[in-house]
């Protein structure tokens, strides 16, 4: 095989797949979960905000790592690098009073994994991973199943009813 | 001086010579409306939101910082300007405070905080006086609107009626002992990014 004959053939199956990505691009029009049928240029009118959820509640984890999410409103808290208004009532000496649920130990770690006396400054800005909840329909299909519930359906001696 | 003095003395003490009881009597009155209108008119224009931000110190740093707040934007519409929670509303206190407000004059005249950096450095001090100054009213400016008699538990998330109705039920704590840095920022407490900042946070 020359290298001639092979480019020519490279060409061939590259225009074949343009054209392809060409047709389906005409065929279907565009739609996106998040985005509906607004056009990639254009700005879609953002859906009316939800409230909060504010029950205090707190939510089962999907898994044992998983953080948990803040069962309260957090609007206006002002979490920057002079103050954290999550600490006002979740630092370890203030949950007495408050009765919040005190930081993790994990949150005194530094990378090495000793333990200091103050909150690492890696997990200082509580929102990186701990997030309040919206009463709102998934923008996306989730099937996702906890290890529990797939655990269960697995296991042959007992099927598990769903 | 002494001399001075009992002169004037001698002449406010005489009766009147040429102008008649009705003119002065009538005429004292009518002054009065004017003098004590006009005092009153111009202390009220300094109680203006307008008055405050007509001060880049107040319109560059504070005012911006409340905009975002629910004290200045929300859903119904109703808000909090400058004097509402800073200046009280009892004439009495009112004349106080505005007595003790000649100290800003001063400070805006030599430009105490008249750069970005230099209000920063006096943030805390500032915040620390209206602290002291709602915990010593028992946060009057704010029961001006939110009436403690009037709250309704149920319609409160649980964490807030808990606290409201035992801790300012009993009046162990006040409004500004946990509200405090809802309408401004909050300065960086001694010790930053510590728990121990936390434990300034209330008494």
């Amino acid at each position: 095989m020359t290298v001639g004959r092979l480019r020519t053939q490279l060409g061939f199956l590259l225009a074949a797949l343009v054209a392809a990505t060409a047709a389906i691009a005409v065929a279907a029009p565009f739609s996106d979960a998040m985005r509906g049928n607004t056009p990639i240029v254009d700005e879609p009118t953002p859906p009316p905000l939800q409230n909060q959820e504010n029950n205090d509640v707190r939510r089962v984890r999907s898994h044992p790592m998983q953080p948990p999410t803040i069962p309260h409103k957090i609007d206006g808290y002002q979490l920057d690098r002079t103050v954290n208004r999550c600490l006002f009532c979740h630092a370890r000496t203030r949950i007495e009073e408050t009765k919040a649920i005190p930081l993790s130990v994990t949150h005194y770690m530094d990378r090495d994994g000793s333990v200091r006396g103050d909150v690492s400054p890696r997990r200082y800005f509580c929102t990186q991973c701990h997030v309040p909840q919206d009463a709102v329909k998934p923008l996306v299909d989730n099937r996702f199943e906890d290890f529990d519930t797939a655990s269960q359906r697995a296991a042959p001696a007992k099927p598990a009813k769903r | 001086m002494l001399r001075l003095l009992r002169r004037y003395w001698v002449v406010v003490r005489r009766p009147s010579h040429y102008l008649s009881l009705g003119f002065l009597t009538i005429g004292g009155f009518v002054a009065g409306i004017i003098f004590w209108g006009g005092f009153n008119t111009a202390l009220e224009l300094t109680n203006t939101e307008a008055f405050c931000i007509s001060c880049h110190e107040m319109r560059d740093n504070v005012y911006v910082e409340l905009q975002s707040t629910i004290h200045f934007t929300n859903r119904s519409g109703v808000r909090a300007k400058c004097p509402d929670c800073h200046v009280p509303h009892d004439w009495t206190d009112k004349v106080a405070r505005k007595m003790q407000a000649s100290k800003e004059v001063w400070g805006k005249i030599f430009g105490s905080i008249n750069t970005r950096e230099k209000f920063e450095a006096a943030r805390l001090e500032l915040a620390q006086h209206e602290w002291e100054r709602l915990k010593a009213n028992n946060s009057l400016e704010c029961r001006n609107c939110h009436g403690y008699d009037y709250m309704d538990f149920t319609r409160q998330s649980p964490r807030a009626a808990a606290q409201h109705s035992t801790m300012l039920a009993s009046g162990e704590r006040t409004c500004i002992d946990c509200h405090k840095g809802i309408a401004h920022r909050l300065p960086a407490l001694p010790v930053t990014k510590s728990e121990k900042q936390v434990s300034m946070a209330s008494p």
